[in-house]
């Protein structure tokens, strides 16, 4: 692996000239018609302050960076790409296995007659991704990537076959598992012609994936080879639309489950009926036992091969994601239902404009598991861990959020939103440490918007956050101000007035400037950051705990 | 891996040598895509038999991206009717939030054309790095401009722009 990372940086001279040029042509804006060139740009430097109150600790480099540039060349049916990726040193809150400047994206593909073939680095995800998922999540500094093989296959009109063999990135460096996998999607109304015209849309999918691993280990005798198998089908008729997924996975004791070597189990179901003006989500998901690495000693992000995300509402606010619940891939049962509506203009609940409600529900619970018999504790290691009965609902809460959001404009020129959030959140499971207990909070926040004049506007923002645990209670004024939707300065105090130690009852101050052109854009901070998703002028990102200044700027082209 | 690096090297010299000579404009990538039911797609179904195209990347999370779908809408029919424009709006929501999608719009009453691009593939290809992202196509499919962000009044950058693309059009 260390000769994979010296292999990358000795590359990088050569690949930077190549990027250069290619930059350079884009810069030059030289257009051409046998081929097109796409991509971006970001870079983030960050002046730190030591500010032990807020938990931002001391940074010997006093200044981080973190940048990369994606470019990608398309040519007929050819397309090639490159990503240069740089952490000098990475910034707080990525992992510090991010170092360096290296070039660890690069593919080459070629897509013709329903065949496209991928060489090098590549995403790809089968069904919900419940067996199989690489992708990036760049600001939080996720990426699985495959360095491998990857082939795609349209053989018959309705039926796309995937199959794919390869590494998983691991930071600057490669897992040594191997992963394999391939995929079937048919869609009966594509496939079959006398159904083309059928109201209702039926397509079926299928998935197995299976990895392998060297064996090393001086006391199990683990499984080299671990499959796993998922099959999926969605239908659709009129204002309905319904989709099921169920996920197997072999046994696969690891350092995630505390090497037992039971099966895991996936079901995920969701149905909508949505027309215009109201729409209804409800969805549910039992997992049990299905965390999946290419390595059995990874832990936190690395090395995932499938994707769980949780089936609870991604909110933005910086005081909704303050306690964001997080997957348990060993065991949880969740559902979520979802209602929005509109209210029509020109009545009485509606007012003169309409208005629109948004009611969200979610929960998350333990799944029901029994010891195996008298001498055998609920997941012990080298044993079958334990059983489980699908259908038994346990009572021990992970999460639950009950919220509402209502979009309303006042005027020509003010418009609202109003939310109210009431949760539940279970610190000692989903922070993964005892004695905390359960949290129980309510979080409320109205959001005004004013357009002064066709290019000025001012926004603003008020949040609470009551609970009785962690930091306790919180408040927010965020106020705005937008030119020409190019230029915007922003404010925000967040105060942690419910703090039990006096001394960290702190105000969270920070300032924000930026300027916006077509795809290009930067903006500087100065203040106090805390950890959570902050969004300002008019995009999101998340952000660890900081006290300093920081200039971020972005670049598509 | 050397031997790799090479080739991908030499594609990259051949074509910057070989496209010297004439000036073209960005199309549409094709990429696979899938329709808020899940149905497979392409990017290749996207048309306004020549008219121009908005292009929006966005996702049900993104709250400047619900901001500036909600403000288009108040004036999508006249846009409509003015130029003929067709707001395609990309969901890059992944399988957390990408069947909230469909309920979602239309429980907004949005009536673009929607399509999910779930692992990002399309967003790749576009070279789109912040949401929401916005891309000016003529009727040829031709990337003309592009945006990032979005702040009140931002959706008349937008229309604008569309509206270049017509004049420029006439003038021909």
């Amino acid at each position: 692996m260390v000769e994979n990372l010296t292999i990358y940086k000795n590359k990088k001279a050569i690949i930077m000239a190549f990027l250069f040029l290619l930059a350079f042509r884009a810069a030059a804006q030289e257009t051409v018609n046998t081929g097109q060139l796409t991509g971006n740009f970001q870079t983030d430097f960050q002046f730190y302050n030591p500010d032990s109150l807020i938990g931002a600790p001391v940074v010997p480099e006093k200044l981080l960076l973190n940048a990369f540039a994606n470019v990608n060349y398309t040519f007929k049916n050819f397309t090639a790409g490159v990503r240069f990726e740089s952490y000098l040193n990475a910034l707080q809150g990525y992992d510090t296995r991010y170092n360096g400047t290296g070039i660890p994206y690069k593919y080459f593909q070629y897509n013709n007659h329903g065949l496209g073939v991928t060489v090098g680095n590549f995403y790809e995800q089968f069904g919900n991704g419940m067996i199989f998922r690489s992708y990036e999540e760049r600001s939080l500094g996720i990426d699985n990537a495959m360095e491998g093989l990857r082939i795609k296959a349209t053989p018959y009109k309705g039926i796309l076959i995937k199959g794919l063999i390869g590494n998983q990135r691991n930071y600057f460096e490669k897992g040594t598992g191997i992963v394999r996998g391939i995929d079937g999607e048919f869609t009966f109304n594509d496939i079959f012609e006398s159904l083309s015209t059928n109201k209702t849309w039926v397509s079926i999918g299928g998935s197995f994936v299976s990895r392998f691993e060297r064996d090393k280990d001086p006391i199990y005798n683990l499984p080299e080879n671990v499959a796993a198998a998922a099959g999926r089908l969605t239908v659709s008729r009129g204002k309905i639309s319904l989709m099921g997924e169920y996920a197997y996975k072999f046994n696969d004791p690891s350092a995630t489950n505390n090497f037992i070597y039971k099966p895991g189990n996936a079901l995920y179901v969701s149905g909508t009926y949505s027309q215009k003006g109201f729409g209804v989500l409800l969805s549910a998901k039992r997992i049990d036992n299905m965390d999946f690495r290419s390595s059995r000693t990874a832990t936190g992000n690395d090395l995932l091969i499938n994707y769980l995300p949780a089936l609870t509402k991604q909110h933005t606010y910086s005081f909704t994601t303050m306690y964001p619940y997080v997957t348990q891939a060993n065991g949880e049962f969740c559902m979520q239902g979802e209602l929005t509506f509109n209210i029509k203009k020109n009545t009485p609940l509606g007012g003169k404009y309409g208005t629109n409600f948004t009611l969200n529900f979610s929960k998350a619970n333990a799944i029901h598991k029994a010891a195996l018999n008298d001498s055998t504790a609920i997941g012990q290691n080298g044993t079958l861990g334990y059983s489980s009965d699908f259908l038994k609902w346990d009572g021990k809460k992970y999460f639950q959020d009950i919220n509402i959001t209502i979009n309303r404009r006042l005027s020509r020129v003010l418009r609202s939103s109003i939310t109210y959030m009431n949760y539940l959140y279970n610190i000692d499971v989903i922070e993964g440490h005892q004695g905390d207990g359960i949290m129980y909070g309510h979080v409320g926040i109205a959001e005004f918007s004013l357009k002064v004049s066709d290019d000025n506007s001012v926004k603003t923002e008020i949040q609470y956050l009551n609970t009785k645990k962690d930091d306790g209670d919180w408040a927010m004024l965020m106020l705005e101000y937008n030119i020409k939707s190019t230029w915007f300065l922003t404010v925000i105090d967040q105060y942690n007035f419910g703090n039990q130690d006096p001394d960290k009852q702190i105000h969270y101050f920070n300032l924000t400037a930026g300027y916006t052109k077509n795809a290009n854009r930067i903006s500087l901070t100065y203040g106090k950051q805390r950890a959570g998703v902050v969004c300002v002028g008019g995009v999101c990102r998340r952000v660890p705990a900081s006290n300093g200044f920081a200039i971020t700027i972005t670049s598509s082209f | 891996m050397k031997t790799f690096t090479f080739i991908i090297a030499s594609f990259f010299i051949f074509t910057c040598l070989k496209s010297q000579e004439v000036s073209d404009q960005r199309t549409l990538p094709i990429v696979a895509i899938k329709t808020l039911q899940g149905a497979n797609s392409s990017t290749s179904e996207i048309t306004n038999d020549g008219k121009p195209i908005i292009l929006a990347f966005w996702a049900s999370w993104c709250r400047p991206c619900l901001k500036e779908m909600g403000a288009i809408a108040e004036v999508y029919e006249d846009w409509v009717e003015e130029t003929g424009v067709k707001l395609v709006a990309i969901s890059t929501d992944d399988s957390r939030t990408a069947r909230n999608v469909l309920p979602l719009v239309n429980g907004k009453g949005w009536e673009y054309e929607f399509y999910l691009d779930e692992n990002g593939d399309f967003k790749r290809a576009m070279g789109v790095n912040l949401l929401p992202h916005t891309f000016i196509l003529n009727g040829n499919l031709e990337v003309v401009k592009q945006f990032t962000a979005f702040g009140d009044g931002g959706e008349v950058k937008l229309i604008e722009s569309v509206r270049e693309i017509i004049e420029a059009e006439n003038q021909d």
